[in-house]
């Protein structure tokens, strides 16, 4: 094998896996650190960095880090980083003077974004620094987007929310609340923007056209809907008997929230066995908890009316045939089943929707009505338009939303001092050597054989009697002490210089996860199989050294379970192996070059 | 040595032994060696030797004497029983353990200046009685221990770290051991696993005294530039010339070796030891040719490594004694002790 290119800003960021499943690439073993000095401010700012609203992601983030992090394959449960994440904004002291300064004198260019949700707000977030001015026009009283009409405030409290959104607000972008756009053409036909994003999210809730839909609509709702009337108080109660249909987050918070509007039995109606959830499994869990019935394999049918109103459902019961590698290669219906309900809601998925963006406007939409947005730029087919979040390529998440909004900031920004959208600056890897003594590293190298610490919930008892009661109660400040000691340090990283190496061996021997192997070269395919223990997680780099002096062969590292220790740097009597950080610079608004930063007025 | 012990947390699909055991099992405490230290390599071959051939822990004693390589014995199989003799003096220690009870698998583990310096006399004599034990002898060409002296294995001319150079001839314990007639000889290398890890799980499945002489360098005091002990030189001067493939009496021989160019020797446990010969010429099993070979080559500047001699026909100690199979702590004390009658008896014979 060729040796590793280690200059390539991938490899090392690769190695912090949950770095690198993070959408906004958070540097999660910095603040994790940071926590276990318990400087929580710090820890919030370096998270505020990447993923801009800690304390809402730190409660309801998707966590794609959590399935990524190496912690999980060395024993069988992730580090809680989610859970960290909200430690650090729980604890943070004042921080608002450690917001990015915003000058005095504006730039000169300004900027519409439709929709006050989190990809929006991101891109506020990263343009009045640079002296940009953003008006932010939201159809609704109140910002977050669906973080505030959806997402359900026993999971994410009014006043997480408000203290985030306040923060970006506060930078001073100009918010205009109540104020729907109803016509794209008429806001680009005012003038006065340079350009426009579009965060308006995908607001359409998924129909379920079955007979009975039209006669029983008093009791059946579109879920997403049917939240966004509770969060804003419109609706305070629903029957006792609920069925929701879908099995994904929305439904979760559906079936949740019924039990706290005075449901007494909530079935959460899945077509499929339970390995083809949508849902989380923290969500799904959660809701158990709740002892919400999640009933598999029922596809609904037909909703039952008698009177004119709604008493239940009809569904059919299925079977299905799944192969050794868990797909369903057959499908059949076994029988017929009736559940009674009160009300029925729907929570089968969501679409974006832009009723109000004209056809002519050389904006090109294909012919599902979604529009052509590049994936890089996030740039539409009319130069001036931008979108993001939920409205670019359909629902995801805030982490996702928070990303795309960094992206379209960039674009923005260069777009409107003149350069190409399209040579945006490329990520790099800075890496620093953690050595302090002979044995001695500024960073805690044991390894904490300490389990999973689990999140304190508001008792059943206690939970239900108000809406909007966190059940959640955050960490312990001895739960976070411990979790912060799973960290692996993945950002520590192994940094081998062949050169120095004298083939002893000794941490090939020391290495407590067989991570090392000294051996002839060959390809990739054949290494995995001649190494110390076997390298079968594809996903998982190997790093190949250049040939070793004494014989010629190389240093073979497997990156899958490396616990960086650092205890081959410890043993190696050359200090061939040394435990640098690697910072991942990954590229905001900011820190795009010289040429396209408009001249920067005095800061305020 | 590193300042935190290896943690616990191991790779998820370590193979395990016949005892549901992986080699991690087999660690001992923390090293407090140099980093980089040849013996913490023999160390991990020895480790991976004992997991791969399933030995219990609680029926393996170590043995050794003082020098940093005699201190080793902490750091692998921490359940098995263990001996700190004086310096030179381990094989005394093993010949009585042996006697007391000879179910175990006796594992000494020495240096250079432990057996051929101070521990010389002792060492011949272990391996006249063909003491049935691993003997392994972690060679640096110094006394490490001690801050780098010349040992009596320090190649004539090599330079100490401060320059001077040393005047008298070596012992070479491999043929010292094969002129006392020792009945298993081997040489190795601490930077070569593949053939150290074969060699001991034969030493240990051969019945009598087994000799493995490593070449383990001593990072610290006898790894720079004009030291024949070194990482550097040992590379380029030595030379496989018999590998032994160790194969448990339950597997089948299944590699392929061109025909004269293999040798497979049945040991008494069952098991089998496949000599692999890279020169052709040479024949392990023939004392006086075997040794005029390893000379020959020898004064080329040359170490001939691998299985050297192997002769699996010579009786051990207790072969010779006649005496009884079972530990001592295991008998009967009615045959341990003669009684007054038979102390009268025996006493009479003298008078
Ligand atoms: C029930 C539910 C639960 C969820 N739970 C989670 C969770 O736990 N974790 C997670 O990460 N994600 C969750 N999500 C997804 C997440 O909320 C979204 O992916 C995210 O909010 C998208 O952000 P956005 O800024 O693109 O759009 P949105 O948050 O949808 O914001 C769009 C905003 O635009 C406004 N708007 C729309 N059209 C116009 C217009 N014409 N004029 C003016 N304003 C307009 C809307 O009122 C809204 O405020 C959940 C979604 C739902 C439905
Ligand atoms: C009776 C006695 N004499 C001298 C010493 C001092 N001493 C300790 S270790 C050692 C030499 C060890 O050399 P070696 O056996 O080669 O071990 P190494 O440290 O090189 O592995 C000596 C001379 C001693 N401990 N006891
Ligand atoms: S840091 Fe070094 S010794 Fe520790 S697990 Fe990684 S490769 Fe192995
Ligand atoms: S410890 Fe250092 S010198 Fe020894 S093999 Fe490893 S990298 Fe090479
Ligand atoms: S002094 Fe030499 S023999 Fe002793 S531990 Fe250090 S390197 Fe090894
Ligand atoms: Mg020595």
């Amino acid at each position: 094998m060729p040796p590793t290119d280690t200059s390539h800003p991938d490899y090392f960021h690769r190695v912090v896996d949950c770095q690198w499943a993070c959408p906004a690439h958070t540097d999660v073993p910095e603040y994790i650190r940071l926590i276990a000095q318990g400087r929580f401010t710090d820890a919030y700012m370096v998270n505020r960095e990447s993923n801009v609203f800690p304390g809402i992601l730190g409660r309801v983030c998707d966590r794609p880090c959590e399935p990524a992090c190496r912690r999980g394959r060395v024993e069988d449960k992730p580090v809680a980083i989610c859970r960290l994440k909200r430690v650090a904004a729980d604890h943070k002291d004042e921080f608002h003077d450690q917001l990015p300064p915003v000058p005095r004198e504006k730039n000169g260019k300004r900027i519409a974004c439709i929709g006050a949700g989190p990809v929006s707000l991101t891109v506020a977030n990263d343009l009045l620094p640079l002296g940009y001015q953003v008006t932010i026009f939201e159809q609704f009283g109140e910002p977050g987007g669906l973080m505030r009409t959806n997402i359900p405030s026993f999971r994410l409290p009014q006043a997480v929310l408000d203290e985030e959104i306040g923060a970006i607000v506060g930078m001073g972008a100009e918010l205009k609340l109540n104020h729907p756009v109803k016509s794209l053409r008429e806001l680009l036909g005012r003038g006065g923007f340079d350009a426009v994003f579009v965060g308006s999210g995908a607001p359409k809730g998924k129909e379920l056209k079955l007979p009975g839909r039209e006669e029983g609509a008093a009791n059946i709702h579109i879920g997403i809907d049917w939240l966004e009337s509770v969060a804003f108080g419109h609706l305070k109660a629903i029957g006792r008997e609920v069925l929701i249909i879908g099995v994904g987050n929305t439904a979760m918070d559906c079936c949740r929230t019924s039990l706290r509007l005075g449901a007494a039995h909530v079935k959460v109606m899945a077509r499929k066995p339970r390995q083809f959830f949508k849902a989380s499994a923290w969500e799904l869990d959660d809701a158990e908890e709740e002892n919400v019935e999640i009933i598999v394999n029922r596809s609904p049918k037909q909703f039952v009316i008698e009177h004119g109103k709604l008493k239940g459902m009809l569904f059919d019961v299925m079977e299905y045939d799944i192969d050794a590698r868990g797909r369903i290669t057959a499908e059949r219906v076994a029988g017929e089943e009736f559940l009674p309900a009160d009300d029925v809601i729907l929570a089968i998925g969501q679409e974006n929707a832009f009723p109000w963006i004209e056809r002519d406007l050389g904006i090109e939409f294909d012919k599902w009505s979604v529009p052509k947005v590049d994936a890089t730029t996030f740039q539409s087919t009319r130069p001036e338009v931008f979108f993001g979040g939920d409205a670019a390529f359909g629902p995801k998440n805030i982490i996702w939303a928070v990303e795309h909004g960094h992206q379209a900031a960039i674009s923005i920004h260069r777009h409107c001092q003149g350069v190409a959208v399209t040579e945006r600056l490329a990520p790099g890897v800075n890496l620093q050597s953690r050595k302090m003594g002979m044995h001695e590293w500024s960073y805690k190298n044991d390894y904490n054989p300490v389990e999973r610490r689990l999140m304190p919930h508001v008792s059943l008892k206690e939970r239900f009697k108000k809406l909007n009661i966190e059940v959640e109660l955050g960490f312990t400040a001895e739960q976070a002490a411990a979790e912060v000691q799973r960290c692996l340090n993945c950002d520590i990283q192994t940094v081998f210089e062949a050169k120095l190496c004298i083939e002893c061996d000794a941490c090939i021997d020391i290495c407590p996860t067989d991570c090392l192997t000294i051996t002839a070269d060959g390809d990739e395919a054949d290494l995995r199989t001649r190494l110390r223990a076997p390298a079968t997680n594809l996903e998982q780099a190997l790093y190949v050294s250049a040939p070793l002096k004494q014989t010629g062969r190389v240093m073979v590292k497997d990156e899958d379970l490396c616990v960086h220790c650092g205890l081959c740097a410890e043993r190696c009597p050359t200090a061939a192996w040394d435990m640098q950080k690697s910072y991942v610079a990954w590229p905001h608004a900011k820190d795009q070059p010289a040429k396209c930063q408009p001249s920067l007025p005095k800061i305020a | 040595m590193t300042f935190i012990p290896k943690p616990k947390v191991r790779h998820p699909s370590l193979p395990r032994n016949a005892l549901g055991l992986t080699r991690r099992d087999y660690e001992g405490v923390l090293s407090t060696l140099c980093a980089g230290c040849g013996h913490d390599s023999i160390t991990a071959a020895l480790t991976e030797a004992i997991w791969g051939l399933s030995l219990e822990p609680q029926n393996i004693a170590k043995l050794s004497g003082i020098g940093c390589s005699s201190k080793t014995t902490a750091y692998f199989v921490g359940g098995a029983h263990g001996f700190n003799s004086v310096h030179g003096r381990m094989p005394a220690i093993a010949m009585g353990a042996n006697a007391a009870n000879r179910k175990l698998s006796y594992i000494g583990v020495s240096g250079d200046g432990d057996t051929l310096s101070i521990g010389l006399g002792q060492f011949c004599h272990a391996i006249r009685r063909n003491l049935n034990m691993l003997y392994v002898i972690e060679n640096n060409g110094v006394y490490g221990l001690t801050k780098g002296q010349f040992s009596a294995s320090a190649d004539v001319g090599t330079k100490a770290k401060k320059g001077e150079q040393n005047q008298q001839p070596p012992i070479d314990p491999v043929l010292l051991a094969m002129s006392l007639g020792a009945s298993f000889v081997a040489r190795s290398f601490s930077g070569d696993k593949q053939q150290l890890v074969p060699l001991i799980q034969a030493g240990l499945s051969h019945r009598g005294f087994a000799l493995i002489d490593v070449l383990s360098p001593c990072v610290t005091f006898n790894d720079h530039e004009g030291s024949t002990k070194s990482y550097a030189y040992t590379r380029e001067h030595y030379e496989p010339v018999v590998n032994a493939d160790f194969v448990p009496f339950e597997r089948e021989i299944v590699a392929d070796y061109a025909a004269g160019e293999s040798l497979p020797v049945m040991m008494h446990d069952g098991s089998r030891v496949l000599l692999r010969k890279f020169a052709h010429d040479y024949d392990p099993t023939d004392r006086v040719a075997a040794s005029a070979f390893i000379q020959e080559r020898q004064k080329q500047g040359e170490y001939l490594t691998g299985l050297l001699y192997i002769d699996e026909s010579q009786p051990e100690f207790h072969d010779v004694n006649g005496t009884p199979d079972e530990p001592l702590n295991s008998l009967p004390f009615a045959a341990l002790s003669p009684g007054s009658q038979g102390l009268r008896k025996i006493l009479s014979r003298y008078r």
